[in-house]
């Protein structure tokens, strides 16, 4: 067939070479994987295996470094401040997942009943996670100020449940579990609305079938919804554990990692020893050093549920 | 099967029919359902309320909760979206996200439909392996590839340029416009290009007048999405940039708006606002091209 149309393309236009070049495949194929795979390689594969080099070396801002092997995960080691924020950064990946996937679930399954103006809503819902996360986050920096917090002035004006302000960001558990809520907040739309693409491709005779077997609310969806559910909430929990735990922007822009440098996370501290930092080398160190968390989270985070996906004999490949 | 045990269990399956429509009426209705999700959408929603009544409030309401209300505002005043708009760079900061935002979209947009074309129509030797491994190229964060990012991009001399972000952002605006149109080409039948290759067109006039006319859906899903990631971009526009003029929006409302130790809360929740209604504007028009690309992705 391509052979045949190939051989009349030639034939009917006789523009010569050009049109024919275009027409042979492993040219067209060439040229069509170029400029994707050109940017790739040059802004993605190569910044990739450079930033592990440049984590063995002492380079600096304007000064080219040396190898010095493990030096700067040796020194990492015994940086308390590295230290806390590996423990800061696991306890934010944990809590916040937990937390948006709970809420998440929820309100995937709220919104999956017949509801009035459900378009409208389900657009209202994603809109937290349309606008720019700095400016939200700049929001609710707003929203923990520590004179002027909206809920501290629900808390103690008008509901008296509290006689003092809260100090959101003054302490560093309080800043913490802040910033756990706020990214809370930012990642239960793209959850919520993801579950329920899930959630709708599930056929209602399967829930007929385990109401005529009599199964109540809780075992329909123990044993029909969560299986079902199971190969895209593998894929959506991969992708959150990975960008929550790679987070940046939302811990920026609140506390800069403060106080004392008690809630950073491993990419803002490899931000601030980096780039303000000028310390190239020991910033890259502690962005590689997220690698093999990375790597084992995806593995657990998709193999432990896509394996479900086979057990539930739906798909064999 | 089936039939045996509800043969077994009648009063059991009566129950259970009676408990489903007890629960889709009247009261029980509104706590199991209206009740939690107007709280969702009332929590969801506030901080952009309060960004937008802080952003109006003259200073006197803003920092006096004894004498105000301080969820309404009894003299609205644009004096913040004033001073933002004329005595900052604003404006500028606008402008040079627009424009960068629109140059990366249309760069991926145009290597994606290629890459995509080739990967999923061309189907050479290999061609899933190079599927794969843009996919993969999705899974690498951003906050690993900063500092080498911005090692190579001082070597290329693009340090403090726009075109430092023009040619980063793609890196995670190809993978994902990729993946979303080889899904969109999957779902047009190669009939349709065959037909066109018989009639003597040659494989790229057939993507460009049979291909692309019918994946169009796919392309506005992808166009938009990626305009908003790149709007929505800090990390490296942060790194990147340095003079205060050619930054970003989100980056310049964060540095440049927070002026020593005294915040200006009234502009700096004007600007967070303005900043957003680029993208909730495109966003209102586009609402299902939206939640057709995010589902499209996570399905994929």
């Amino acid at each position: 067939m391509t052979i045949a149309a190939e051989a009349r393309a030639g034939h009917q236009f006789s523009q010569g070479w050009l049109t024919r070049l275009f027409d042979y495949k492993p040219f067209l194929v060439f040229i069509c994987l170029l400029p994707a795979l050109g940017l790739l390689l040059v802004f993605l594969s190569y910044p990739l295996g450079l930033g592990v080099w440049l984590a063995f070396t002492d380079t600096r801002i304007g000064r080219a470094g040396y190898f010095i092997g493990f030096e700067n995960f040796q020194s990492l080691w015994h940086d308390p401040v590295f230290i806390t924020s590996v423990w800061n950064t696991l306890l934010y990946t944990g809590v916040a997942t937990i937390g948006k996937f709970g809420l998440g679930l929820w309100l995937a399954l709220l919104l999956n009943n017949h509801l009035p103006f459900k378009s409208l809503l389900r657009a209202l819902i994603l809109v937290p996670w349309i606008v720019p996360t700095v400016l939200s986050a700049i929001a609710f920096w707003w929203i923990y100020d520590p004179q002027f917090s909206i809920i501290s002035y629900i808390l103690v004006d008008v509901l008296g449940w509290r006689e003092t302000y809260i100090d959101f960001l003054g302490a560093p558990w309080p800043a913490r579990f802040s910033l756990i809520a706020a990214n809370i907040w930012r990642g239960i739309p793209f959850v919520a609305i993801s579950l329920l693409a899930g959630l709708q491709t599930i056929s209602p005779a399967l829930y007929e079938a385990a109401m005529l077997d009599g199964a109540n609310a809780w075992q329909r969806f123990r044993h029909v919804t969560l299986p079902m559910l199971m190969p895209i909430l593998a894929v959506v929990l991969t992708f959150s554990v990975l960008f929550t735990f790679t987070d940046f922007q939302l811990v920026y822009a609140i506390t800069r990692g403060g106080p004392i440098n008690s809630t950073h996370l491993m990419a803002t501290l490899a931000f601030q020893r980096g780039i303000p930092g000028g310390q190239l080398g020991e910033g890259a160190a502690i962005a590689v050093a997220m690698i093999p968390f990375l790597v084992m989270a995806t593995l657990f985070s998709y193999f432990a549920l896509a394996r479900r996906k086979w057990q539930q004999g739906e798909d064999n490949d | 099967m089936t039939d045996h045990a509800a043969a077994e269990r009648p009063h059991l399956v009566e129950k259970e029919q009676a408990g489903v429509i007890d629960w889709s009426s009247g009261p029980r209705r509104f706590i199991t359902l209206y009740l939690p999700l107007s709280l969702f959408v009332i929590v969801l929603l506030f901080p952009f309320y309060w960004m937008a009544i802080t952003a109006i409030k003259p200073n006197s309401e803003l920092y006096d909760y004894k004498n105000n209300n301080p969820f309404w505002v009894k003299s609205p005043t644009l004096e913040n979206i004033n001073k933002l708009l004329f005595q900052t760079d604003y404006p500028q900061w606008l402008l040079t996200t627009m424009t960068v935002a629109t140059v990366a979209t249309a760069l991926s947009l145009f290597s994606s439909v290629l890459a995509a074309y080739a990967i999923q129509r061309l189907k050479f030797k290999g061609s899933q392996y190079v599927g794969l491994g843009i996919y993969l190229a999705y899974l690498v964060p951003p906050s690993i590839l900063f500092i080498p990012m911005a090692t190579l991009i001082f070597q290329l001399g693009l340090f403090d340029s726009q075109w430092a972000l023009i040619l980063t952002y793609p890196t995670f605006l190809i993978p994902f416009c990729t993946w979303l149109l080889i899904g969109y080409f999957k779902s047009i039948p190669f009939e349709l290009e065959e037909c066109a290759m018989i009639d003597g067109a040659t494989r790229l006039q057939t993507l460009w007048k049979i291909t692309l006319p019918l994946a169009l859906p796919g392309l506005i899903s992808a166009g938009i999405f990626a305009f908003t990631l790149s709007w929505n971009e800090f990390i490296y526009a942060l790194a990147f940039i340095q003079s205060a003029e050619k930054k970003t929006v989100p980056v310049a409302v964060l540095t440049q708006l927070v002026e020593g130790d005294v915040y200006h809360w009234g502009s700096l929740m004007a600007g967070a606002l303005l900043g957003s209604i680029p993208v909730a504007l495109l966003y209102s028009f586009f609402v299902d091209y939206y939640v057709a690309s995010l589902t499209g992705a996570v399905k994929e």
